[in-house]
């Protein structure tokens, strides 16, 4: 296993990577992707069974990982790649024209890694929930980690799902919430606010967990704190910092959805260690 | 005109709700996901002999589509069952991004299509459905006329990878079509063979057309009768054989039309042999509520319709 020094060390390779396709692609959402590195590299280097070299649809006996915020793309498609799905220098396709990276994730460009299109928000954990119940149906003992936007709680299909899976008891799905507080049109709080996310879940029969999302060791024992409920679905509450790991982009919304120019990519990248070699 | 005669009248739901009970026996890996309506769609048997592949969503149909794609991800052949009105405007998008673009093999499973629905009125009978569905890319569109045909068409779209829209009814119809027939996606069904119009029929409306036909049979007119189940893909080489023959054609459906069958035909005839074609539909309306029968015949969905229809065109096929 890894060790979250390790996993540091990655997650500096994701965060490069993610700046280098928006700014290659001249956009993107590098906000998001940024926030959810620790996430991502956490889940495909250490928590999840799976199977990078020979990618399988239906997913039997490996965990399946869920994006529903299809947005924070760069994130995922870059720790796929490091992972060993698909060759790192792909990612330089990314929002182009006749790339399997689409600026959106989806199964039809036929990516390996990627099962489910999203990008019209609040679908995910739905789609989680089937995967779930489908494993519970073949007594696959593995899980489905889904994650969600923070503004994408305002979407009324996510509170369906959130009723279904308690009612379902579905416990082999984890779902995470990056909470950054930042939407497109400005702070959470004064677009729509969400109250008390946490006290919502709650009521609507979730183990709910709360932790701060970029540090490798609280969201690794959340993980496995999550993993121990049973008779009921567990969502983790990740406090984040949009734009996480460049100084000049972090806890803003300004950059949700913005790719940086040369000279901001230069200033971004100087403060974050090339550990695995630039694609 | 071939004779056909029938001893019993069925819902076409029921050839579902009778499908899905032998593919819960026969086929280990369908399950079926209903949103409150599971009696309407026939399927408290399901339901009693395999409550575990049996999944209750409540009213949240937005939800069940999307489980229903997640279902497919570990081999599942997820059945979503309710109204067409809930099953397609509504969660457009599910199923536009969940299940189309994601290419999952999800059967979409459709009741109380069109105006038959009766006296619950417009909001729930949907006249928009296969417009909606056969815009989909890859997405089949399948719109069965009797009773054993719905419940063919259910077991063949088990077999079939992909996902499907499947449009089906309330009211109790004739059921004048072979029990255990083969059902074949996208192959038209030839119900009379004749020379002097071509008749096109989906769904309820396919009984509607045989009854048309011994009208027009009276009035030494041949029609050629041809039943299309599947809307997409559309059967065109049979259409355009039959108009070959006959130099004139009719659709007939219970649905708008605009965005349904008729169009379909239409461009079909535009492209490769520009045809008379005259379109049995509603005009681009809403409906209300009524009996099915008082319905159908104030929005211009009967066999004198289709005769109606049918003497025009053949009139303009002359001049």
């Amino acid at each position: 296993m890894p060790e979250h020094k390790e996993l540091e060390r990655i997650a500096s390779q994701v965060r490069r990577d993610v700046l280098r396709m928006v700014h290659g692609a001249k956009g993107g959402h590098p906000g998001g992707a940024l926030g959810c590195a620790e996430l991502f590299v956490l889940l495909y280097f250490k928590v999840m069974k799976h199977n990078p070299a020979k990618f399988s649809m239906d997913g039997i006996g490996e965990d399946i990982f869920i994006l529903s915020n299809g947005h924070i793309s760069a994130g995922l498609y870059s720790t796929l790649a490091r992972a060993g799905y698909f060759p790192v220098k792909e990612l330089g396709t990314h929002r182009k024209i006749n790339s399997r990276l689409q600026g959106h994730p989806t199964p039809h460009a036929h990516l390996e890694g990627v099962r489910i299109a999203s990008g019209s928000l609040g679908q995910g954990l739905s789609v989680g929930i089937g995967a779930a119940q489908a494993k519970k149906l073949n007594n696959d003992n593995t899980n489905v980690y889904v994650l969600m936007g923070d503004g994408e709680q305002q979407e009324g299909q996510v509170w369906e799902a959130a009723m279904y899976a308690a009612h379902h008891k579905v416990d082999n799905l984890i779902a995470f919430i990056d909470y950054n507080g930042q939407q497109i049109d400005g702070p959470l709080k004064e677009v729509m606010d969400l109250g008390d996310l946490g006290l919502k879940y709650k009521a609507f029969g979730w183990e709910v967990i709360e932790v701060i999302g970029h540090e490798f060791g609280v969201l690794d024992d959340a993980i496995l704190e999550a993993k121990k409920v049973k008779g009921k679905p567990t969502v983790v509450l990740m406090k984040t910092n949009m734009g996480h790991g460049v100084d000049f982009m972090a806890g803003t919304h300004k950059w949700h959805g913005v790719a940086p120019n040369d000279e901001e990519l230069q200033r971004a990248l100087a403060q974050l260690e090339e550990t695995l070699g630039d694609y | 005109m071939k004779k056909y005669t029938f001893t019993e009248k069925k819902d076409t739901r029921s050839g579902f709700g009778d499908a899905m009970t032998e593919l819960g026996k026969t086929n280990p890996n369908v399950v079926a996901l209903c949103a409150d309506l599971t009696g309407s769609l026939k399927l408290e048997k399901f339901q009693q002999l395999y409550p575990e592949r049996f999944f209750q969503v409540g009213i949240a149909e937005a939800n069940m589509i999307s489980i229903a794609a997640g279902l497919t991800i570990g081999g599942k052949i997820p059945f979503t069952s309710t109204f067409a009105n809930f099953s397609t405007g509504r969660v457009y998008d599910q199923i536009r991004q969940s299940v189309a673009y994601s290419e999952k093999n999800v059967k979409i499973c459709a009741s109380h299509a069109g105006l038959t629905l009766g006296e619950d009125g417009a909001t729930h009978q949907i006249l928009e459905d296969l417009g909606l569905m056969k815009m989909l890319p890859g997405m089949v569109v399948i719109n069965p006329c009797d009773y054993n045909q719905t419940k063919a068409a259910t077991k063949a779209i088990a077999d079939y990878v992909g996902p499907v829209y499947l449009r089906f009814g309330r009211p109790a119809i004739p059921v004048f079509t072979e029990a255990d027939q083969k059902f074949e996606i996208g192959k038209a069904w030839m119900v009379n063979e004749g020379k002097d119009v071509s008749i096109f029929a989906t769904g309820h409306m396919v009984w509607e057309a045989i009854k048309a036909g011994e009208i027009l049979a009276e009035k030494g007119i041949d029609a050629e009768i041809i039943n299309i189940h599947t809307i997409k893909p559309l059967d065109e080489k049979a259409i355009l054989d039959s108009v070959k023959k006959t130099g004139c054609a009719v659709s007939a459906e219970e649905h708008n039309i605009l965005g349904g069958l008729g169009e379909s035909i239409a461009r079909t005839l535009g492209v490769n042999l520009p045809t008379p074609l005259e379109m049995v539909g509603t005009q681009d309306t809403f409906g209300e509520s009524g009996t099915p029968d008082q319905l159908m015949e104030k929005y211009g969905l009967t066999a004198n319709h289709i005769v109606a229809a049918s003497l025009k065109v053949i009139e303009r096929k002359r001049k």
